[in-house]
């Protein structure tokens, strides 16, 4: 298996991500939508660090980027219980305070 | 279960095997485990794009997950394919299911266009992805753009280096540090966020 089809693998998942992004009316999916994309990266930053000599610098990338995705669902996951108790939906559409 | 939902997981399993068949003629150790791993990853996506429960979603995610670990370890990060097990799998999916259980049961809509769209947008990622390796990266001499995973020597570094690498001044130090304090930061402000306020916890008599 060449760096393309790991390439290829990330390129599909990513869409993916994106599709669920867009698609739904959930917050939660979201959110799934956003690990999706985070773990597309992941497989990019490692493919490339294992086909381009054998540094540390792409795992150690990837580590961060699990790092950031631990503590974004954490915070994420708080805001939408808040937005839930203010709003008693979970739909991104109808949280519109701000609008007149 | 509906007769839609029967044609998307009768196709989803037809596209499994001939994955698993693609990869079985790359090659029988790594070939296989690719194309199984990737089956995984993008199987259990398209299973969470297409299924209407939110929770069925998030255990889709499982395999997900699990695949891209599978994908690092192919890639020979063992450590960050342990890492990615016990975040995400253990983790972040197990976060995911408590915000499921603390909202609403909400059965979303799902189109069939909008699935169709997805597949033809993946389509066109992996099409568009594989041509510019193709026309850029091969001719242009560098070693890995051609290489296959399995003629690349073994990994040499392993969790000690990165460990290692973490408290090296001259390497990661700063961002790990960056990154501690971040998560300390990160993670109080959700219990903070999250937490009932005391009004809220008071009996509606007393109030």
């Amino acid at each position: 298996m060449g760096v393309e089809a790991y390439l290829a693998v990330s390129a599909a998942l990513f869409a993916l991500g994106v599709v669920c992004i867009v698609s739904r009316r959930n917050i939660l999916y979201v959110l799934m939508g956003i690990e999706m994309i985070l773990n597309a990266a992941n497989i990019n930053f490692v493919a490339f660090n294992r086909f381009n000599g054998d540094g540390l610098d792409g795992r150690m990338f990837a580590i961060f980027v699990i790092i950031l995705a631990a503590a974004e669902a954490a915070v994420a996951l708080a805001i939408v219980l808040n937005v839930f108790h203010l709003f008693r939906s979970i739909r991104p559409g109808e949280v519109d305070l701000l609008r007149d | 279960m509906q007769n839609s939902s029967r044609i998307f997981y009768l196709l989803l399993g037809v596209a499994a095997v001939a994955a698993l068949g693609w990869g079985l003629a790359r090659g029988a150790g790594q070939g296989l485990a690719f194309a199984f791993f990737a089956t995984l990853t993008l199987g259990g996506s398209l299973v969470c794009i297409w299924e209407r429960s939110v929770v069925r979603s998030a255990f889709s995610l499982m395999a997900t997950f699990s695949g891209v670990a599978g994908l690092f370890l192919l890639l020979g990060a063992d450590f960050l394919a342990m890492a990615q097990i016990l975040i995400y799998v253990g983790g972040i999916l197990a976060l995911l299911l408590f915000g499921v259980m603390l909202s609403p049961p909400d059965l979303a809509e799902r189109k069939l266009s909008r699935v169709l769209g997805a597949l033809a947008l993946v389509g066109g990622a992996v099409l568009w992805v594989g041509l510019r390796v193709r026309t850029t990266l091969a001719p242009s001499g560098k070693v890995w753009a051609t290489q296959d995973a399995a003629e690349l020597p073994a990994v040499a570094t392993h969790a000690r280096e990165i460990g290692l690498g973490f408290v090296h001044p001259d390497q990661f130090l700063i961002a790990f540090e960056l990154a501690a304090f971040f998560l300390t930061v990160a993670l109080v402000a959700a219990v903070f966020i999250a937490r009932r306020k005391r009004s809220d916890l008071e009996p509606e008599g007393k109030a």
